[in-house]
């Protein structure tokens, strides 16, 4: 049961005289500190900060967790971040001290487990891509994408080519157009046909000597695979740019297709998604990326490097084309041990049997909703799929009913679809109830969908009910930002 | 199949349902020419208990700093981690929540993104922080880029040779690509000569790579005359006793959080840490958490400026950047928590002294002489007279200790010396014994 | 000012041209249908004086809490005075967007484009749209 008590921010707990540790007294010969630095670059006071015990850290926090839906306690179906469940056993071994008390500048030698794994890591998802050059080190998806793209732009520059421009459909996640930009690039929309996908015709109106990069997210945003990749590849090739796989959806296709195998030049990976992760409310993720051979040159370094001869494993730092480092240290190793466990853990069978699993469930739980809920690309879909609420804003008049549908499932215990994305689908809701949801979750969660459209509209208008908080004001947060805690806030 | 429920029975249900025969017919809308049509070739599954035992056999080949001594920083240090930020990190309505696109169900992480973010504008002295980035480095590249944004000038940038030579080259990387020109001074002596109206920015650390602390406020000056912006990247842990950034002038402050109750983890996840002035806000990249009230006037957090981000502004935004390092986040918010005031200013004050103490031990020593005479906090750099660094690093690790990092692959210059980190959990014996093993 | 003697743009800016000792000067602002479409704006950022700007391009953006629009100039000119007032008192635009909710003022240096629509073309645009 929730303590209703604790609805204060730490620093409203803090009274003055309290800590929450006890370090060692000094055993070393002390000195006053202004002799060791001048007063001038010292702060005279101790940090502004709350001062508060260890127990009322430990209630504050526990009860803030206890404010959040998660995959541990509910069912999450947030289209396109594949919500999976968190495997325990790589959490107990990923913090192990044998990975997690390693310091980034151990000598090679000293940390030969750590680099056999990440190297064997970077082979099987070259295997899993048929993609073979890989580099672990992006932190995000985000940054696997704009690492990738910088590749891309110095593998032009070494050809002796300018090429302007990077190219993606309308359905292409945000991050694609931020990160061309970010690498220098000037980014240019392509439509999508009625049925999702790419309007071949926009993209060879667009196609010339300044394309770089086509940008594909295949299976696309709205949970489709795009037959047409090979043939987009192809003429993206014959124009001389490159294909750049977002790997975001490759929980539908492990084992089954390959990038590397439908004319993809570079992708990344989100492990935290497709071999599970701890999400920690917004992160850390990884981006590894996985290339063509052509282009293993201009990876961003260190990589991991097996030499036959002593039979040892190190970093190596890379060539002069390497388009140098994109990250501190070697990246987000944390999250990769917990891939490398999961793939481990799965084998080729059961990673196939991963995506196959997730795109069962997809397509059962989209043949329950189809009844009442419009989903405008047709009956079949891989491992998500984009319902749209347009019907009920026409039969019920409801202002937003994604947005209202959503807040609804709040009551009943449900975290709500991914609304509004793909921009492209008007009163969109996007559905991946991922592999590891029984059939039992998703024959409830259609129910109530149905549950929910048949309420009086008054209920829809006025939800959540039931929730700690009900419908924050956000226009008053934009609009004076409140963004820290002063005496005076309230 | 380790993690799914569905039984055969109901897997045919299920198609039943689809109106498939198979499973592969779902995937049908793939050409078959790009079906793989092979098992991948990658080891085959382990279950729990084998998989535990073959991940062992990894970790003893690694040699851990639980094990060993550690004497080295450089941008990631060995500091102590209480036991309360696992125990509350590890809870699966934290760990396994994501985004908070939801409001209504995820106040608990909409409110951690607040407090972190206030205790991060407590502790530099700023008006804003954001809800964090990746790390250090790229935290640093990033408030780099908001300054070119915010001066519009996108000639070129300065940075100082004595910031994080990883982060310089992650700077040289991002801002080759775009064209901005990346000038590298060997002294702040250099800024008055070096800064003209095209410069948009100067990037600094303080404490500095080789430990040395800064006059930041002297910096900030020069580069404010010259209209252009101060990004410092700080050690959190040295502002228990040196003066916020906030105070000195800095426009940006950026620094690696992994200090603020992380472990080493060979080098992340790490919590990129940035703060600035009120008026940069708008600028700033990375999610933001803002107060507000709901419908019945309870107090309340949401995700707020979220026009600056990519899902919205798309190739107009701030930065690119989606996930954050919530998780990280949360554990800085209850470090930081934890060891309040008092705590913060005794443990900057236990790696000051420790350092020291080691800094005179070592420099007593026939074999090694201190390097420069800057003020240092909990790192310094001791050259070695006999210039065999490689040398001793071996016969440290002979030793079980992590002597330092050598500096020589990043500073031709300085090839024979090595950076030392003391932090307040290396013991008087543990220093004794460096200098033993360093001098015999 | 009367909504009906005003100019407007395809993209909703509307403009109010005088006559000041020879000088065209143009008063622009944002469509009472823009602001309703837009819903709860939260920030506006607007040019500063001095700077020139170029009809059909931007000069300044809106944003409500999930969209961003750019503001488009309807004519060419240099930007003389801005409503400084507005961005801290947004609901100007929803309560009086033709008169106190003027954005800014341009002295025009070019002809007027002929892509300017008057109000009958406008409301008919606008019908179209909504």
């Amino acid at each position: 049961m929730r303590n209703n008590h604790s609805t204060q921010l730490i620093f409203e707990l803090s009274t003055t005289g309290r800590t929450g540790v006890q370090l060692p007294a000094c055993d070393v010969p002390q000195q006053e500190i202004e002799q060791l630095i001048p007063a001038a670059l010292l702060q005279s006071e101790a940090p502004d900060l709350p001062e508060v015990t260890e127990p009322e850290v430990v209630r504050h926090f526990t009860n803030l967790s206890t404010l959040n839906m998660s995959v541990d306690t509910h069912y999450y179906p947030l289209g396109s971040c594949t919500m999976k469940y968190n495997p325990k056993r790589n959490e107990r071994i990923a913090a192990w001290d044998g990975f997690a008390q390693l310091h980034p500048y151990q000598s090679d030698e000293s940390v030969q487990g750590m680099l056999q794994l990440l190297w064997k890591l970077q082979q099987m998802l070259g295997e899993i891509s048929g993609l073979p050059a890989v580099s672990l080190q992006p932190a995000a998806g985000a940054h696997g994408e704009l690492a990738a793209l910088m590749v891309a732009a110095a593998y032009f520059h070494q050809q002796g080519e300018t090429r302007s421009k990077v190219l993606a459909p309308d359905s292409a996640h945000g991050t694609n157009p931020a990160s061309a930009r970010m690498a220098g690039f000037d980014f240019v929309t392509i439509r999508s046909q009625a049925d999702g996908r790419v309007d071949l015709e926009h993209l060879k109106e667009n196609l010339g000597d300044d394309t770089a990069v086509f940008m594909i997210t295949n299976p696309s945003t709205l949970g489709l695979f795009d037959d047409q990749v090979q043939l987009i590849a192809d003429l993206v090739h014959e124009a001389g740019g490159l294909i750049y796989l977002d790997g975001a959806n490759m929980n539908a296709i492990l084992g089954i297709s390959r990038p590397g195998d439908f004319g993809a030049d570079m992708m990344h990976f989100n492990p935290h998604k497709t071999f599970s992760g701890p999400h920690g409310g917004g992160g850390p993720g990884a981006g590894p990326i996985c290339m063509t051979e052509t282009l293993r040159p201009f990876l961003p370094n260190p990589t991991v490097t097996f030499c036959d001869e002593t039979q040892t494993y190190y970093l190596d730092h890379g060539t002069q084309e390497s388009i140098g480092r994109v990250r501190s240290f070697f990246g987000n190793v944390g999250v990769l041990i917990r891939a490398y466990c999961y793939i481990r853990t799965h084998g080729p069978e059961g990673l196939r049997r991963v995506s196959e699993t997730a795109v069962l469930n997809a397509n059962y739980l989209l043949s329950q909703v189809k009844g009442f809920l419009g989903v405008p690309h047709g009956d079949r879909c891989m491992h998500e799929f984009v319902a749209s609420a347009v019907s009920v804003k026409e039969s019920t008049g409801l202002k937003q009913p994604a947005m209202q549908i959503a807040k609804r499932l709040l009551d009943y215990g449900f975290h709500p679809p991914t609304v509004y994305f793909p921009l492209t689908v008007p009163e969109g809701m996007m559905m991946e109830p991922t592999e590891t949801e029984s059939k039992q979750t998703l024959d409830a969660f259609a129910e109530t969908l149905q549950t929910i459209l048949q309420e009086p509209i008054e209920t829809l208008n006025n939800a959540p009910h039931s929730t700690h908080i009900r419908r924050p004001d956000e226009v008053m947060a934009a609009r004076q930002p409140i963004v820290k805690w002063t005496e005076t806030a309230d | 199949m380790p993690y799914t429920y569905n039984t055969p029975a109901q897997q045919d249900e299920m198609l039943q349902a689809i109106g498939a025969d198979s499973i592969d017919e779902l995937f049908d809308s793939i050409p078959e020419a790009m079906k793989l049509g092979r098992p991948l070739l990658i080891p085959p599954a382990l279950g729990e208990l084998e998989l535990t035992a073959h991940m062992q056999e990894l970790a003893r080949q690694n040699s851990n700093i639980t094990d060993n001594v550690c004497f080295l920083g450089a941008g990631s240090y060995d500091h102590f981690v209480p036991a309360v930020i696992d125990t509350i990190a590890s809870r699966g309505e934290f760990y396994t929540s994501y985004t908070p696109y939801q409001p209504e169900v995820s106040q608990g992480n909409l409110q951690v993104m607040f407090e972190y973010q206030t205790l991060i504008c407590q502790l530099t002295g700023m008006d804003v922080s954001n809800a964090s980035l990746y790390d250090g480095g790229s935290a640093a590249v990033e408030a780099m880029l908001m300054a070119v944004s915010i001066t519009r000038r996108h000639n070129r940038v300065l940075v100082l040779e004595s910031v994080h030579p990883e982060y310089r080259q992650i700077l040289e990387t991002y801002f080759t690509t775009i064209g901005t020109e990346v000038v590298t001074l060997s002294s702040p002596d250099q800024l008055s000569e070096s800064l003209d109206e095209t410069t948009a920015a100067v990037l600094m650390q303080s404490p500095n790579f080789f430990g040395n602390v800064e006059d930041i406020s002297a910096i900030a000056e020069q580069v404010h005359q010259a209209g252009a912006l101060l990004v410092c990247s700080v050690d959190p842990i040295s502002l228990g006793i040196l003066k916020r950034p906030g105070d000195a002038g800095v426009d940006i402050v950026v620094a690696e959080g992994q200090s603020l109750g992380t472990p080493l983890l060979y080098g992340g996840p790490y919590l990129g840490i940035m703060a600035c002035r009120e008026e940069f806000v708008r600028r700033l990249p990375g999610r933001i958490a803002g107060q507000t009230v709901d419908q019945d006037g309870n107090r309340c957090w949401v995700l707020t400026l979220q026009t600056r981000e990519q899902h919205i502004r798309r190739e107009k935004a701030t930065s690119n950047i989606c996930t954050n390092q919530g998780l990280f986040a949360l554990r800085a918010a209850i470090y930081l928590s934890v060891m309040g005031p008092q705590g913060m200013r005794n443990v900057a004050d236990l790696c000051l002294q420790k350092a020291h103490y080691a800094h005179q031990q070592l420099t007593q020593l026939d074999r090694f002489e201190a390097v420069g005479e800057q003020p240092f906090f909990k790192e310094f750099v001791v050259r070695d007279k006999q210039n065999d660094v490689a040398g001793l690093l071996d016969k440290g690790e002979d030793f079980n200790i992590f002597a330092g990092v050598a500096l020589g692959k990043w500073y031709p210059q300085y090839e024979d010396c090595l950076l030392i980190a003391v932090t307040e959990k290396r013991t008087i014996d543990e220093i004794n014994q460096l200098v033993e093993v360093l001098g015999s | 000012m009367n909504a009906e003697e005003l100019l407007y743009c395809d993209t909703h800016e509307w403009v109010f041209i005088s006559d000041q000792d020879g000088q065209k000067l143009a008063t622009v602002g944002i469509s009472a249908f823009a602001v309703e479409q837009l819903t709860d704006l939260v920030y506006m950022e607007l040019p500063s004086v001095g700077v020139a700007v170029t009809a059909g391009e931007e000069f300044g953006e809106v944003e409500s809490v999930k969209a961003v629009s750019p503001l488009y100039s309807p004519v060419t000119g240099t930007v003389t005075a801005v409503n400084e007032d507005l961005p801290d008192n947004l609901d100007t635009l929803n309560t009086d967007p033709y008169g106190a909710g003027w954005i800014m003022k341009v002295a025009v240096s070019d002809e007027l484009s002929d892509n300017l629509l008057d109000y009958v073309a406008y409301q008919r645009q606008c019908g179209e749209a909504g």
